[in-house]
């Protein structure tokens, strides 16, 4: 039995699903953590009005009763921040899943969970001098057997003074202090309020690429480190595809997957997927530089609502140490829809379609933690926010798309027609943005790749040109066309094809290297400026049409994912039987 | 498996009404009765989601749900409706937890209402454990991605969008056509390879033409002692539809992971279940997303498909198949949109494909079962099983395009490779994708019919299939080589 004497303690007096109302609490504080009823099931305070608070329960509420106990905590929604979370599953309040029991009860305490988790031991290796004045952000030693990214223990914020005391070289467990800085002991795993955002130094102007690894993005739409992106795409449009295959092949030290009401069948897949890949730039498994946080959409939902913030702010804690993250939440619409079923039962006034009027608002709360910043201890690092965003019915004017929009650098919309035609990714280029295009223009001129704005422009151009005389051949028939016209629409097709698609599946295609991307749509546009010339010279558009343009086509399946000189070959290949035709 | 097992809960009679609210304190305090709604006054310690009796004055027995306690205020919906019903001499009894069930191999061969009650003139079923019907979310991390196929001996579904056991596979369909002929047919003839596999069917909101049709078709597999048969009517009561899907998967839950069966969960009709949600959410005067459906349909919906799967160390699988008719053929209605958002694909059901004269009138080319690849191919079907999918499919969307081409110009002034399109697609129509609905088909059968239609195009357009299967499976193509 807790010591309630110590507590603040009231009543629960109104229950209505997550809802919950209690009374005679003092002092209650927003966003203050209460445990209600037998089972303690934590539940945020959202609301007070004198006496009565109004709480949002982190638990399926079956069975609370008017009259039941409810003791504040005098604490914030937090969680266990510390070595061991890479490569872990933790559900929407940071509790780890991988010991949790298989039927997710109300009964199962959290702080059980968690204290196993303090318990594991780690290596610590001590970089920083005793009697030395140390700042918040400041190095005092590494774990190096935590993942695949240096664990780099730091001075939390606002913890300034001397450092008395360092372990030295030893195996410790989470709960263990670690070092002394001026009078607050440092331990090796701290709790840490998971809705605050983490403090940071300043953000940086210049604008440095996030290369993905999917053509269609890095060459069209491509979006800078710390940045953030939104995906809206209705279902069958290979949204979840897309997220997978950024949260494996994307060029970030750590990656957060936020799976926020979706398919528990997904996490398992993510889950298995990841363990099986190996990440080429460690030579590791790619689950090593991931966390997990699964909500899915039978679990409570508003757990739900917080996990997408507990992901941002475990993001947040690997940027502090100096990392580039990627936090990918699968769905933030779900998200919403949590936000919009608790303002209804609170009967809070609905602005669109039910959503609560402040859903812009805490969008931009999400969105705007994404960002690349110098850290407290003066380290360059970022936070990329990738937010799926799944419009009902496909209808991409409904609140949550249009108000994503406003807020993001980058918009990849998928596309429901190409998706039916096999076309994958199917992003949009006609509804998809990239807010950052001339300024990561201008990082890769200064970057070694001085054609890379040029040949965005002429494929831009391109892929524009051959969709307009589609349209147009469809009306008046494709030989009523001028040669050099039928040769702009068979460009298209050539680009769509060739080096737009992307298949995830594949071993050669899934990942693209930069160079890769650069020589693949080279060879369409030389093909292609040959055809025109061809067609100039007299040759028949229809047979130009008719070459074998496989070499064009087959290239990004047959080459490695780094192989340019692969596609360079098939370029000499393809020209050469173009120059036949002569 | 969870079981909380209940201390407090002793042997009852009916499975459905397991609650023994004996001697406990009842409320007479009806305040007011609107729609499916009761609200009662007085009602000191009820708890949330609590299950309740509900007793009348002329001696007639409801139930109910808690929606909401708000201080001694109580909001229940009634199972049965309020009709009838006056707020003088009803007494309202509450079992103290919410509603469990009682579950166990007794309910295989039974035939139930909505609520679980007997309708064969059998004794209420029993079983030893007691479960709550809202199940618990299972722990994702023990999941076990679907890896085996449930064969259901229809050669559309087994060759092109599989199903896999532990998948969430809806059938989309429109009113008139045969979607439930097409669903008894999988409760009768699904099979897991020799594996024990049971079925639940829960019927929502179904005419009563309709539940004789199914008791009818599902008699032999009931006799069998595989079946459990939920049926709600559709002038049964609205808000029991809402109790029994639930019912059903609790059942499926307890038989799959604690008694190691394979099972499959058919609902029908998903709309009506979502109807009944609606209801009760303009009742509460809720505020509406879309259509007046509230906002919460998502999650509701997820509480359910979602209790599909495979779990680590257990043997058994709950693969969840529900039907729903989409009101005006429309994919974009919410309960279609929402599900195909929860679901791992969509088996859609066309009304021009039954005008051609086929059933079960699936549409090929936007069906996709998104679990196929890992339930399907060498070690788990045949080993050519994918490559010839990918292939029909892809000749399926190229033989639309010629027909659509040769509506304009004439079949004759098509090239001869589109005339070949154009054939194989009607070989595939009369000998593959047509199937009597009481005709069963092993897989065997069903991939040796694709290969005859895809015998029908001229080998240099089969690019999708490796030599090594055109060589073992073509028709005729040994006898050449």
């Amino acid at each position: 039995m807790a010591p309630v004497t110590q507590r603040r303690v009231g009543n629960v007096v109104r229950v209505s699903g997550p809802l919950v109302e209690v009374e005679g609490i003092e002092g209650l504080a927003m966003l203050e953590l209460v445990e209600v009823g037998p089972y303690r099931i934590s539940a945020e305070t959202v609301a007070v009005t004198g006496p009565r608070a109004t709480l949002q329960a982190y638990e399926y509420t079956g069975g609370l009763k008017v009259g039941d106990l409810a003791a504040a905590t005098g604490a914030e929604l937090s969680g266990v921040l510390g070595p061991g979370l890479l490569g872990q599953v933790f559900d929407g309040l940071m509790r780890p899943l991988s010991m949790a029991p298989l039927w997710l009860a109300p009964e199962r305490t959290g702080s059980a969970q968690a204290n196993t988790f303090l318990e594991r031991r780690w290596n610590f290796d001590p970089t920083a001098t005793v009697g030395s004045r140390l700042a918040p952000g400041d190095v005092l030693g590494t774990v190096p057997d935590s993942g695949a990214v240096e664990h780099r223990l730091l001075v939390p914020a606002g913890v300034t003074g001397e450092l008395t005391w360092l372990a030295p070289q030893s195996r410790l467990r989470g709960s263990d202090v670690v070092a002394r800085v001026g009078d607050h002991d440092v331990r090796l795993a701290e709790r840490a309020a998971l809705r605050r955002q983490r403090p940071f130094r300043t953000r940086h102007a210049e604008v440095v690429p996030l290369h993905t690894g999917q053509r269609v993005l890095d060459l069209l739409f491509p979006l800078a480190r710390g940045a953030a992106a939104a995906v809206p795409g209705g279902f069958g449009t290979g949204k979840t595809l897309l997220l997978q295959q950024i949260a494996k092949w994307s060029d970030a030290d750590v990656i957060v997957y936020v799976g926020c009401g979706e398919r528990g069948n997904e996490m398992a897949d993510v889950l298995e997927g990841l363990s099986e890949l190996e990440d080429g730039r460690t030579g590791g498994r790619l689950i090593d530089r991931t966390v997990i946080i699964a909500n899915t959409s039978n679990m409570p939902m508003m757990a739900r609502e917080a996990s997408i913030f507990t992901g941002i702010t475990v993001a947040e804690f690997y940027r502090d140490m100096g990392h580039d993250v990627v936090v990918i939440a699968d769905s933030t619409s779900r998200w919403a829809e949590a936000l919009r079923e608790f303002a209804n039962r609170n009967g809070d006034l609905p602005a669109e379609e039910g959503y609560p009027a402040d859903l812009s608002s805490a969008l931009a709360s999400f969105y705007e933690r994404a960002g690349r910043v110098t850290t407290l201890g003066g380290r360059t690092a970022s936070v990329t926010v990738i937010g799926a965003v799944s419009p009902p019915g496909g209808d991409m004017s409904e609140p949550v798309t249009t108000d994503s929009q406003r807020f993001v650098r980058a918009l990849w919309m998928l596309d429901r027609d190409l998706a039916y035609s096999r076309h994958y990714p199917a992003v949009s280029w006609t509804g998809s943005f990239a807010r950052d295009v001339d300024a990561l223009g201008a990082w890769q001129a200064t970057h070694g790749r001085p054609g890379w704005v040029e040949r965005r422009a002429r494929a831009a151009a391109l892929i524009a040109e051959a969709d307009r005389l589609e349209s147009l051949a469809e009306v008046i028939g494709v030989s009523s066309l001028p040669g050099h016209e039928r040769m702009t629409m068979l460009g298209g097709r050539l680009l769509r094809e060739g080096v737009l698609m992307q298949n995830a599946l594949s071993a050669n295609d899934g990942f693209c290297s930069v160079e890769k991307t650069a020589a693949l749509l080279d060879l369409v546009l030389d093909v292609v400026a040959a055809c025109r010339r061809l067609v100039e010279q007299g040759i028949a558009a229809a047979a130009v049409e008719q070459v074998d343009f496989g070499p064009v086509l087959r290239a990004r399946e047959e080459s490695g994912p780094s192989d340019a000189a692969g596609v360079a070959a098939s370029r000499t290949v393809m020209l050469g039987r173009l120059e036949q035709l002569l | 498996m969870t079981g909380s097992p209940d201390p407090g809960a002793a042997p009852v009679e009916a499975a459905a009404s397991p609650q023994q609210i004996g001697v406990q304190v009842s409320y007479g305090d009806v305040r007011e009765l609107r729609g499916p709604l009761l609200v009662l006054g007085g009602a000191d310690g009820v708890g949330w989601d609590e299950f309740a009796e509900v007793d009348l004055a002329g001696g007639g027995q409801r139930h109910g749900l808690v929606l909401e306690v708000d201080r001694d205020i109580a909001t229940l919906q009634v199972l049965e409706s309020t009709g009838g019903m006056a707020l003088g001499g009803i007494r309202v009894r509450f079992a103290g937890r919410p509603l469990h069930i009682q579950v166990g191999s007794g309910w295989l061969g039974r035939v139930c209402n909505g609520r679980g009650e007997p309708l064969d003139g059998g004794p209420p079923v029993t079983g030893a454990t007691f479960l709550p019907v809202s199940g618990w979310p299972l722990n994702p991390v023990h999941r076990e991605p679907p890896r085996q196929p449930v064969l259901t001996g229809l050669s559309v579904i087994d060759a092109l969008t599989t199903l896999v056991r532990g998948q969430k596979l809806p059938i989309f369909s429109v009113p008139g056509l045969p979607h439930l002929a097409l669903a008894t047919q999988i409760a009768s003839q699904a099979t897991s390879e020799g594996r024990s596999f049971r079925v639940v069917f829960a019927a929502m909101g179904l005419t009563h033409a309709d539940i004789a049709y199914v008791r009818d078709r599902l008699e032999e597999r009931s006799a069998a002692g595989e079946l459990v048969l939920l049926l709600n009517a559709a002038n049964d009561p609205v808000i029991e539809r809402i109790l029994t899907p639930r019912i059903a998967l609790t059942v499926a839950e307890h038989l799959a992971y604690a008694e190691g069966h394979d099972v499959l969960v058919i609902m029908s009709d998903m709309t009506s279940y979502a109807e009944a949600i609606r209801e009760v959410s303009a009742a509460r005067r809720e505020i509406p997303a879309r259509r007046g459906y509230p906002g919460y349909l998502y999650s509701d919906l997820a509480t359910l498909y979602e209790r599909c799967g495979r779990v680590q160390g257990h043997d058994g699988s709950v693969t969840v198949l529900p039907v729903l008719t989409m009101p005006g053929g429309d994919i974009t209605h919410p309960v279609a949109d929402l599900t195909g958002y929860i679901t791992e694909g969509q088996i859609v059901l066309a009304p021009d494909v039954l005008a051609r004269g086929i059933y079960p009138p699936v549409d090929v080319l936007s069906s996709l079962s998104r679990l196929m690849r890992s339930g399907a191919g060498k070690g788990r079907t045949r080993e050519d099983h994918l490559d010839v999918a990918a292939q029909m499919i892809a000749a399926m969307a190229r033989a639309r395009q010629a027909a659509e081409l040769a509506e304009l110009v004439g079949v004759a002034a098509l090239s001869e490779t589109d005339r070949s399109y154009i054939a194989y697609r009607t070989h595939l129509e009369r000998d593959f994708l047509n199937q009597g609905p009481e005709e069963f088909r092993s897989l065997e059968e069903t991939l040796d019919r694709a290969w005859a239609a895809l015998a029908a195009l001229p080998p240099a357009e089969l690019t999708m299939v490796s030599t090594t299967f055109l060589d073992r499976y073509l028709p005729g193509r040994k006898d050449r080589s």
